[in-house]
């Protein structure tokens, strides 16, 4: 087996994983849950914790404000999971490994469009649309990549994929052969959503349900799908206790351990309504009932609209919800699900929404209490009331295939109001009808974890308990048994999609092109704004994207400012130029003084500066952090600072350091709009040099939206951008002053 | 079907009820209704879990769909494919493997036939 391990600083070798994979069997099996981090973890930077996991020994990439906080990345204590799936899973790769840093501990990968209809297993790797083909291979591949990212992050991560459609137990033997730790199995998924025969679903399920028990996955069920597709999501409230339950108590009998059945429950509705005030009772009522199950609490998508930043809120009031309740896994959903397969960058960004809300509301329960009485239990008390009957319905209907014949579910009424609209499937209908067969007395199944009738008997009274010894044990207790398929279509594989766009990918590659989902797909995206109505607006910004040079540009979404007044609009469209590397401009990084080479400096001869935000900017956090000696800010260094506030006339601050004979200004400013942040500085410069003083004083400036470069061509001396640090002004001030010196035209 | 809203008529017998017996109910239903389903995958194959048994059985995903597909057209689904394999295995004194690889090449189903 080859060596391989992941660098930090260098790319994931696709390639490298794929080599040696007919060789490769998975170090584990079985779903990894967080656990509690320990009391010494509790403490961490200055804050002190209630809710959180134990922290990634490794790797892993902090909220943005982290770096206020020593760097902190405390980890909530749910399981994150995000959904990766672009269609080619050797690029899925790069992105599991990057959500793996920013906290994702559960892969989940969707399946292509039409694998559930597919009568066995898909083989190789062929292109997915909409999600992935799920194949051996692939799964393989992707395993044997998170092994390698698990160690890198110093955490198990769970990988995850779909158990339904017609191969469902085929699908589960290969996934318990392969360390899959997760998947989604609910016959009435099947059932309801793919026309699948709902007695060949079943059927089928309970032998799928064997084999996940016995490899210890945790299960998810399809309940909240029920939420996705009626017509008014909310009012099947009642029907969705009934779906988790009937997927929970068949999961339980089959053997499934109840703590690794999760229901899959969604905040049923989202603003404008009052959703908090509708979904927490359901909540409530759901975690009543289910009280021995876990609860993986997944997004609402029912109302997902195209706006990323419509699609967080949401997601944020349904962790609300998931933090008054409860969340054994917090899904979540990328803010772009409304209108695109999802992109790297928003896998990302939800994976950080998620940490950053459960964090922000870590310790919430120890102050904030649900109510005992009103509205709150009243209405969860009739939702449960509401299922209990709809399940007493179903028995005098003659059962579950009679009621779904009957289109009981995905009903828009709220039960047991009923608006016809449900969906109905015959009980001799559907994909796969007709093709369940009994078994005979003499039935048999030489193999582990085996559902239903098996006369072993027959052969080997001993072997009742142990039926894979009739052949000297199957593929799970002797996994060289497995039969390995590589390719099996010469086109539609990975080598020779990873072939096409070889010149983007290794360690050493010098070649860049933007990307949103598959190496080197050229993607961007542009927002504009135009002061036009939305249909004009929207021509409009297809016609910019054009002139910039953009192809098969298109909208993915508009919002109105005013009918009249504009339009925000964004676009996406396709470059297809490549960067070389060699011929970019890069700035080199700042070059910092040791602490103590600073320190003697100033001791040698000590420095004052007066400093403060200008304009009407009320900005003080940034250069607090510059000075204050708390925030490792350059009074450390012994230099005497003046600090005169926020929202400093430029006037006041070049008259400060006249009157105190101050060796330098430091300027905040951070208000950029009309580039005013730039104005000031060139009004510090001219003022210093009207007054005579601009010789004698150093002048540095800083703000989030300055860049260097163009700070020193309005008159700065030296200009700093987001992430300066204090040492980074010191040692300017410092060499800056040593420089004057040598030369002669420092005049202290 | 349409229906009114008669959650409050419906609702007499449970009103009753403690929160925990409606829970306790609410699980008995469950169960009432899943028992059956659970009796139908007792007693019952199908191509899929056939499969699953042969891919256990260390064959492959290839090899396993023309055995399955073979024996229901040889009317043997209902032994299991697995067993099929194992009697034939037993019979002729193949190993396993070069039993099923011949069945999935569509060899030796007449002398399968024949052991059930």
């Amino acid at each position: 087996m080859s060596d391989y391990k992941l660098i930090k600083n260098e790319r994931i070798d696709v390639e490298e994983i794929l080599k040696d994979l007919e060789h490769y069997h998975p170090r584990r099996r079985g779903w990894t849950w967080r656990q509690p981090a320990p009391a010494e973890q509790l403490k961490q930077g200055p804050f002190r914790y209630r809710d959180i996991s134990a922290n990634m020994e490794g790797d892993s990439v902090g909220l943005m404000t982290a770096h206020y906080f020593d760097n902190i990345d405390p980890q909530p204590m749910p399981t994150i999971t995000t959904e990766i799936a672009s269609g080619r899973f050797e690029d899925d790769i790069r992105r599991m490994r990057m959500a793996a840093h920013h906290g994702a501990d559960h892969i989940m990968v969707i399946r292509t469009a039409g694998q559930s209809h597919f009568d066995g297993l898909i083989e190789g790797t062929p292109q997915g649309s909409g999600g992935v083909p799920i194949t051996r291979k692939q799964v393989r591949a992707q395993r044997k990549a998170l092994d390698m990212i698990e160690d890198e992050v110093g955490r198990p991560i769970n990988y995850h994929s779909y158990v339904s459609g017609v191969a469902g137990p085929d699908v589960a033997v290969m996934f318990a052969e392969e360390g899959v730790n997760g998947c989604h199995q609910d016959p009435q998924y099947n059932v309801i959503y793919r026309n699948v025969n709902m007695v060949r679903s079943f059927v089928d399920a309970c032998e799928s349900k064997k084999i996940i028990a016995w490899a210890d996955m945790a299960q998810i069920d399809g309940a909240h799908n029920a939420n996705a597709t009626a017509r008014e999501a909310w009012k099947v409230m009642p029907e969705l206790m009934v779906q988790h339950a009937i997927n929970a108590a068949f999961s339980a009998s089959v053997g499934i351990d109840k703590k690794q059945i999760c229901l899959s429950t969604v905040p049923p509705t989202a603003t404008p309504a009052p959703c908090v005030y509708m979904d927490l009772p359901y909540a409530v009522a759901l975690r009543d009932l289910f009280t021995e199950y876990r609860m993986r609490a997944q997004m609402n998508t029912k109302y997902v609209e195209s706006s990323t930043r419509d699609a967080t809120v949401t997601h944020v009031l349904n962790m609300l919800i998931s933090k008054l309740t409860s969340a054994d896994i917090q899904s979540t959903i990328t803010p772009d699900e409304g209108r695109n397969v999802p992109w790297h960058i928003y896998n990302i960004e939800a994976c950080d929404t998620a940490k950053q809300t459960l964090l922000g509301m870590d310790g919430l329960m120890d102050m904030v209490q649900l109510k005992e009485d009103g509205p709150l239990r009243e209405n969860a008390r009739e939702l449960k009331e509401r299922a209990v009957l709809f399940f007493e319905e179903i028995l005098a209907a003659g059962g579950y295939f009679n009621a779904v014949e009957q289109g009981f579910f995905v009903d828009s009424g709220i039960y047991p109001e009923r608006n016809g609209d449900g969906i109905c499937r015959e009980i001799a209908g559907g994909v796969g009808a007709g093709t369940v067969f009994e078994r005979a007395e003499d039935y048999m199944a030489p193999v582990t974890a085996h559902y239903g009738y098996n006369n072993v008997a027959q052969y080997d009274e001993s072997a009742v308990n142990d039926p894979s010894k009739l052949i000297g044990g199957c593929t799970f207790e002797e996994p060289e048994k497995i039969i390995y398929i590589d390719e099996l279509d010469e086109e539609d594989n990975v080598n020779v999609r990873m072939a096409e766009t070889a010149q983007y990918r290794g360690k050493n590659c010098k070649t860049l092109k933007p990307e949103m989902e598959w190496q080197a797909d050229g993607i961007v995206m542009v927002n504009l704004f135009f002061p036009a109505p939305r249909r004009i607006a929207e021509a409009a910004a297809i016609e910019a994207g054009r002139r910039m040079g953009l192809q098969d540009v298109e909208v993915i979404s508009r919002e109105i400012m005013q009918e009249a007044e504009g339009t925000r609009v964004e676009i996406k469209g396709r470059v297809d130029f490549d960067l070389d590397v060699d011929h970019l401009v890069i700035p080199e990084e700042p070059h910092v003084l040791t602490d103590a080479e600073i320190r003697a400096d100033i001791e040698r001869k000590p420095m004052t500066v007066v400093c403060g935000t200008v304009g009407n900017d009320e900005h003080s956090v940034g250069l607090r952090e510059i000075i204050d000696i708390k925030h490792g800010g350059i009074e450390k260094y012994g230099i005497k600072v003046h600090y005169l506030g926020t929202s400093v006339p430029v006037e006041k601050l070049v008259n400060a350091a006249i009157e105190l004979d101050a060796d330098a200004i430091l300027a905040s400013t951070i208000i950029s709009h009309d580039d005013i942040h730039y104005k000031n500085i060139a009004n510090i410069d001219r003022l210093a040099k009207e007054m005579g003083v601009r010789d004698r004083l150093m002048f540095l400036v800083g703000g989030t939206q300055i860049t260097p470069e163009i700070a020193v061509q309005m008159g700065a001396d030296a200009g700093f951008g987001r992430g300066t640090k204090g040492i980074h002004d010191a040692t300017f001030l410092v060499e800056r002053r040593r420089e004057l010196e040598a030369a002669g035209k420092w005049p202290k | 079907m349409k229906r009114q809203d008669d959650f409050e008529s419906r609702r007499a017998h449970l009103k009753g009820m403690s929160d925990e017996e409606l829970k306790t109910y609410f699980w008995q239903l469950a169960q009432q209704v899943v028992d059956p389903l659970l009796e139908l995958g007792y007693k019952n194959t199908s191509p899929a879990i056939e499969r699953s048994v042969l891919l256990r059985m260390g064959f492959s995903s290839l090899e396993a769909k023309p055995m399955v597909e073979q024996a229901i057209a040889h009317n043997l689904i209902s032994h299991g494919v697995g067993n099929v394999v194992y009697r034939l295995s037993k019979a002729t004194g193949m190993s396993i493997r070069d039993a099923g690889v011949a069945l999935s090449r569509g060899e030796l189903w007449d002398q399968a036939e024949k052991l059930f």
